[in-house]
Formats: structure tokens, sequence, C-alpha cells
């Protein structure tokens, strides 16, 4: 690797040829604002890890240690609506579905550029609005339950603000994937010929779209409650709190969605590459993806079987999580058989759609223990939670972005990362994840609750495993991200397509030029003819 | 920039797909205030019926006629410039502006009664949800003001013609929601309390 370590740009820089910061802060190309928010996201992934660490860190104690309570519920309140609003929503569809959609369905640029770039700026706009709260740091976790968000002295009413405008970006994003999907194919590339990734970011883009919304409203709600006493979630006033969690759910199960289906899009572009196998099932993956859409707008009262909520409707909402889960049964089946008797080679990216797989699975499957009323009232709002969730973000969205960015990394930058220092950080990512997480499934079903600063002596073996598990986990991410940053200057000059690929944006270079393709591709069929005689007529 | 990346801005058939989209949007944002309106209405079903009571049917009635009016000549505008009459347009999107603005002064009217009399947000649910939802639709009037002058702008320098009216299409579109919402609002509000 040494050899190649010079900073001399060999060959045409592609789209990465303009410099200066004008270039980036204004530029209508998708790819670089595909790459700001890259950039951005994985800023606040790392901040609010940090975080995460220090939450961790602390719980190595059962009693007072470090910080004070407050300073306690600040953090995990910082952590989780960072993680989540920050980094996990947009992480994956506006960073590498802005980068990406155009590339997959061939075509130059998205629907609405100039709405692209203005969504990026309202997405900072919001970060920045979201981080002026810092000055009274919210206390009132990520779901900012009512009432204690409209009486809490934190600055709930301009963090309200914040979020409303970086709901306002997603949305504006997705209805530009939604249009661009439609109408901007390329010749030849019916819906059956496109790739799954635009599969899944369309039902993506479909969420996105109709749940924002309603959050929208919510968080204008909560700020008129503060600012003139409106009273509809405010029970003196004959208002409901039960009505904010409901349509707090009816965003914030959706958009769970949000996060996972491009990440499964992912590994459905992943695996069959490294398989050597075309893909199993293309017409029950893309409908699938489609189908939990739909049904994912009908489940959010599973957040809420213990707070008060009529026998009848606990058992519908529950009835309706268990169906939820049979789209998804059906995509891991489907990568499990596209597997089979494949020629598998195990590439980083092939590592991380791996994990994503098995960890999603444990994820999932421990989703059905909450789903269901009488199991849920035991492991409600404890560790189990935690852990269930972690498994489905973590386990999950967080290994199909890792898997993704390994998978596009050379398209991107035009250069190869280290493959051997990749596998290094995937062992670390792969066994301080399961060390750090696997315990609290353990720990939530002997009874211990989730967001309490301190926590009875009997559970701290567990803590302690779970607390060293973190820095396993952190020292993958660190050696991860190092190799990614030394890369993007020492690298290997990247091929156009490594990991000979069938998808079209193996058919460009790398990087890509600024309008993608020299020549915009006709499509004649379906990028999955691995491993055949359709590759040998496809690979000219 | 090299290349021109917004070539595809103003494309008829991704600008009306994306409207339709936003507008579906729109809808999401009011629908959740309607389901809070359902809600209290069942269970507050007294304080309703009292407060409306206290609501002005005839000015509400009045703005009802005043944004209908606004929805009939923006279309005839549309159906103008696709003729290519640029006179005509910039007539009818003058007068759908001045209608708006009419619109949000009878409202102000209202309000100012409102508040004159003591009833605010804080009230009770009705006058909150009544402000809220009022208030709501009227930021959207206004942003829907704002299109119709950069229309005029654009109109006054001949941008639009017969084989070009997407973006005065889309703004119509836009319009004839919020129409459609203060066609829910009003009977919902001032008539069936």
């Amino acid at each position: 690797m040494a050899d190649h370590a010079t900073s001399s740009l060999p060959g045409d820089r592609g789209y990465l040829s303009e410099q200066g910061w004008r270039s980036w802060a204004l530029t209508m190309d998708h790819k670089r604002i595909g790459v700001m928010y890259i950039w951005t996201t994985l800023g606040f992934f790392v901040v609010a890890g940090i975080l995460a660490l220090l939450l961790r860190l602390k719980l190595l104690v059962p009693g007072p240690a470090l910080f004070s309570d407050h300073t306690y519920n600040v953090l995990f309140t910082m952590h989780g609506a960072m993680i989540i609003f920050l980094f996990i929503i947009p992480a994956i569809p506006s960073a590498l579905g802005n980068f990406f959609i155009p590339l997959l369905i061939g075509c130059r640029d998205v629907a609405f550029p100039r709405l692209n770039l203005f969504s990026y700026w309202i997405f900072v706009a919001g970060i920045l609005v979201t981080v002026g709260t810092l000055v009274a740091p919210m206390d009132t976790g990520w779901t900012f339950y009512t009432p204690y968000s409209t009486r809490t002295s934190a600055a709930v009413t301009s963090l309200s603000f914040g979020l409303f405008l970086i709901g306002m970006s997603s949305i504006l994003t997705g209805l530009n994937f939604i249009v661009t999907i439609h109408t901007m194919r390329a010749p030849g590339m019916s819906w059956y010929r496109m790739p799954l990734f635009i599969w899944a970011m369309y039902a993506t883009s479909v969420i996105q779209v109709l749940s924002t919304p309603v959050i929208g409203i919510t968080f204008l709600l909560l700020a008129a409650e503060r600012v003139f006493g409106i009273g509809i979630f405010d029970p003196a006033k004959g208002g409901d709190p039960l009505l904010f969690q409901h349509f707090f759910w009816f965003y914030s199960h959706p958009v769970v969605y949000v996060m996972i289906l491009p990440a499964m899009g992912i590994v459905s572009e992943v695996v069959p590459v490294f398989a050597r196998k075309p893909i199993f099932g293309y017409k029950a993956i893309a409908y699938s993806a489609l189908a939990i859409a739909f049904i994912g707008f009908l489940v959010w009262g599973h957040h809420m079987f213990v707070s008060g909520m009529s026998t009848i409707s606990g058992v519908i909402f529950s009835f309706l999580t268990f169906f939820v889960a049979v789209p998804t049964g059906i995509k891991i089946f489907n990568w499990i058989a596209t597997l089979y008797k494949g020629s598998i080679s195990f590439d980083s990216p092939m590592l991380y759609a791996l994990s994503f797989i098995f960890l999603f699975i444990i994820g999932g499957l421990t989703g059905l223990f909450l789903g269901s009323l009488a199991t849920d009232v035991h492991v409600h709002d404890t560790y189990f939670l935690v852990a269930h969730f972690h498994y489905t973000m973590m386990g999950g969205t967080v290994m199909g972005l890792f898997a993704g960015l390994h998978y596009w990394f050379p398209k991107m930058t035009g250069r190869m990362f280290n493959e051997t220092w990749a596998k290094n950080a995937w062992w670390l990512v792969v066994a301080g994840f399961n060390i750090t997480f696997f315990p609290m499934f353990i720990l939530g079903m002997q009874g211990m609750p989730r967001r309490y600063a301190e926590y009875p002596a009997k559970y701290q073996p567990l803590n302690v495993v779970a607390t060293v598990g973190s820095w396993f986990l952190a020292l993958g991410v660190i050696i991860m991200f190092a190799n990614f940053v030394r890369s993007l200057r020492n690298g290997e000059p990247a091929p156009d397509n490594p990991w000979r690929g069938l998808t079209l944006e193996w058919q460009t270079s790398s990087p890509p030029p600024e309008e993608n393709f020299h020549e915009i591709p006709t499509v004649t069929d379906w990028p999955y003819g691995y491993g055949n005689r359709n590759e040998a007529s496809r690979d000219h | 920039m090299t290349t021109n990346h917004d070539a595809h801005n103003g494309a008829p058939v991704s600008a009306r797909l994306g409207i339709w989209a936003f507008l579906a949007t729109e809808l999401l944002l009011f629908g959740a205030l309607f389901t809070a309106y359902a809600q209290f209405r069942i269970t507050h079903a007294e304080l309703f019926h009292q407060e409306h009571l206290k609501l002005n049917r005839m000015l509400g009635f009045l703005n009802t006629l005043v944004l209908l009016t606004s929805s009939l000549t923006i279309a005839v505008g549309i159906a103008a410039i696709r003729r290519g009459l640029q006179k005509v347009l910039k007539i009818c999107l003058a007068l759908t502006l001045a209608l708006a603005c009419g619109f949000l002064f009878i409202k102000y009217l209202e309000w100012s009664h409102d508040f004159h009399q003591g009833w605010f947000p804080r009230t009770n649910l009705f006058f909150g949800l009544y402000f809220m939802m009022t208030g709501l639709h009227g930021l959207h009037v206004i942003a829907g003001m704002a299109l119709m002058v950069w229309l005029l702008i654009k109109a006054q320098r001949g941008a639009f013609s017969a084989e070009y009216s997407t973006p005065v299409e889309i703004t119509g579109l836009y319009w004839h929601f919020v129409d459609i919402v203060w066609i829910y609002l009003f009977p919902l509000l001032y008539l069936i309390g």
C-alpha cells in the first residue's frame, strides 16, 4: 500500500474535479450533495457515539459516578435525538440515496436538483437550531412525551422548530426521489428491471412524504402548547397527553422503516454480487418493501400497550405488528436462498451485509416479544427494549450503512480502501456490538429499567460486560473511519468495477463524471444475472 | 457548474407528480389537526357546541365565498395561459392575490374581535384548536400569496405562454388545496360545532 502513498491524483477526478467551497455549498450535483450528507450525518454519528460511550462509562458502577443524574438524562436525550434525527434517518436515504439513485437508474441528476440543494441547507439550518438548544439542554428523552415536555425548563420550543426544519428536509428529499424514480429511469429500465435498492428507496420515500408531516404538526402543537397554552395535550384543560403519543408514534414507528428499508436495499445489492448468483425472489423482495411501508403505518399503537389503551385496540395493534414481520421474513429468506450454493467471497461489504442478516434476525425476532401484549408488559421500558432497538438499528441499519460505504467507496472516491484493515475493523465492530448489546437482553429480562442513572448492584456484572464491549465497538469504528480517511488520499486508484457488479453505477468511471454517464445507457435486462450465461452476455 | 443540472426543472410530468406528492404531505399535516378535532369534539361535545356559537358565521361564510372565488380566478388564469392569453393571466393572478388579501383581512377582523372579547388560544380546547387550525391555514394563504407575487413578476416579464405554464398550474393546484382545507374548516368550526 505504501508504494501508492501519493497525493497526486491519477487521471480524471470526475465530479470531484472542481475545487473550492462554493463548488460544494452551491452545487446542484446530487453526488456532491450526497457527499455533504455523508460528512454531516457521520459527524453526528461520532458525536452521538461519544455520548453513548460516556453513558456506558457511567454505568460501570451502580451508584453515582462521573456526572449528575440530570446530566445523565441530558446525555441520553442528546444521544437518542441526535442519532435518530441527525444520523440514522438521513444517513442512508439522504446520503447514499442521493448519490446512487440517479446512478442506479441511469440518469444525470435527481428530478429537482435545486430543491435537493435546498433540502440539504434546511437540514443544516435545522441542525443549527437544534444544537442551539444546548443552552438549555433537553432532558425529556428523544420521545418528548407530554406533559413533562410541556413543563420542563429545557428548550423544547426551539428544539421543536429545529426538528420541524429537519422534517421538512426529509419530506422534500423523499418527494424528489419519488419523482426521480417515476420519471427519470434510463431507456429500457422498466419497474422490474430496477435494482432492489431503488425499490427500497421508493418505499422509503413514500413513508417520508406521508409520515413526516404528522411529526411536523405534532412539534408545532407542542410548541403552541408551551407558548400559547392551547391545552390539547394538557389534562388540566381537558386535553389528552395520550394524543401526543399517538401522533408521535404515527410518525416514529413508520420512520423506523425509513431507517431500515434502505439498509435492506443495500443488502439486496451486495448479496448477489458477492455470492455471484442472481437474487432469489426479486419480485418478492421488491413488493415486500412496499408491504412493509404500508403495514408499517398501522402498527404504531404497540408503543403504547402500557400507556392506557383499550384491550381490543391492543389486540389489533399486536396482530398487525406480527403481520409486519411477514414481509421482513420474506426478505431474509430470499437473501439466504440467494446465498445457497453461491460462490461466496467474503469481502468487507459482504461481511457487513451478512452481519446485517444475522443481527437483524435477532433484532427482528426480539421485536415480536415486544409486540406481544403479555410479554411486553414484562419487558416494556427495560433494557430488553434497548437491546432490541440497537440490534435492529445498529445491527441492522448501521451494518447496512457500513456495507454500503465499503461497497460504494471505490465508486464515490475513485480509491480503494485497505481490505485487511477493513476486515480487522469488521471483527471488532461485530464482536464489540454483540458484547455491548447482548447482555442488555438478559438485563431487561431480569427487570433492569432503561433511562435510570443508577441501578441495583446485582445488575453490575453484565453492565461491566456491556461497557467493555462498547470500547471494542468504538475501536472498530475508529479503525474503519481511519481506513476510509487514509484511503481518500492514499488508496490505490479504484477500477470502474472492482466488485464485478452489473448495476449501472459500475458501468461508468470511478469517480463518475459530473454528468454521471458519458452516454445514457440503454437497459435490456435486470441487473442480477450473475454466475450464469446471462452474466456473460451482460459483461461485455 | 459546467453541466446544467437544472435542465429538468419545470418538466410538466415531474412537476405535477411533485406537487401531488407535496399535497399528500400537506393533507397529512392538516390531517393530524382534524384528528385532534374529532377526538375532542366527541369527548367535549357540550363545550364545542357552546363555543362555536361565539364565532361570526357571516364573516366565515363571506370568507368562504372570497376563497372560492379566488379558486375560480386562478382556474381562469390557467385556462387563459394555456391559450396564450398573457394579459388575462396577469389580471387573474392580480385578482386572486387581491381576494387572498381580502380573506386575510376578514380573518384579521375576526381574530381581533376574538382577542377583544378575551378569547385566546389558551381559553379552552375549542379556541385552542380554532386558532391552531385557522392559523395554520392562514400561513398557507400567505405562502400562496407569495407564490402569486412571484408568478406576477414572472408573468410581467412574459415568462409564460401556451407552451410553458407549469409554475402557474402547480400553484393553482396548491391554491385549490388551500381552498379545500377551508371548505372543511368552515362547517366544522362555524356551523356544526
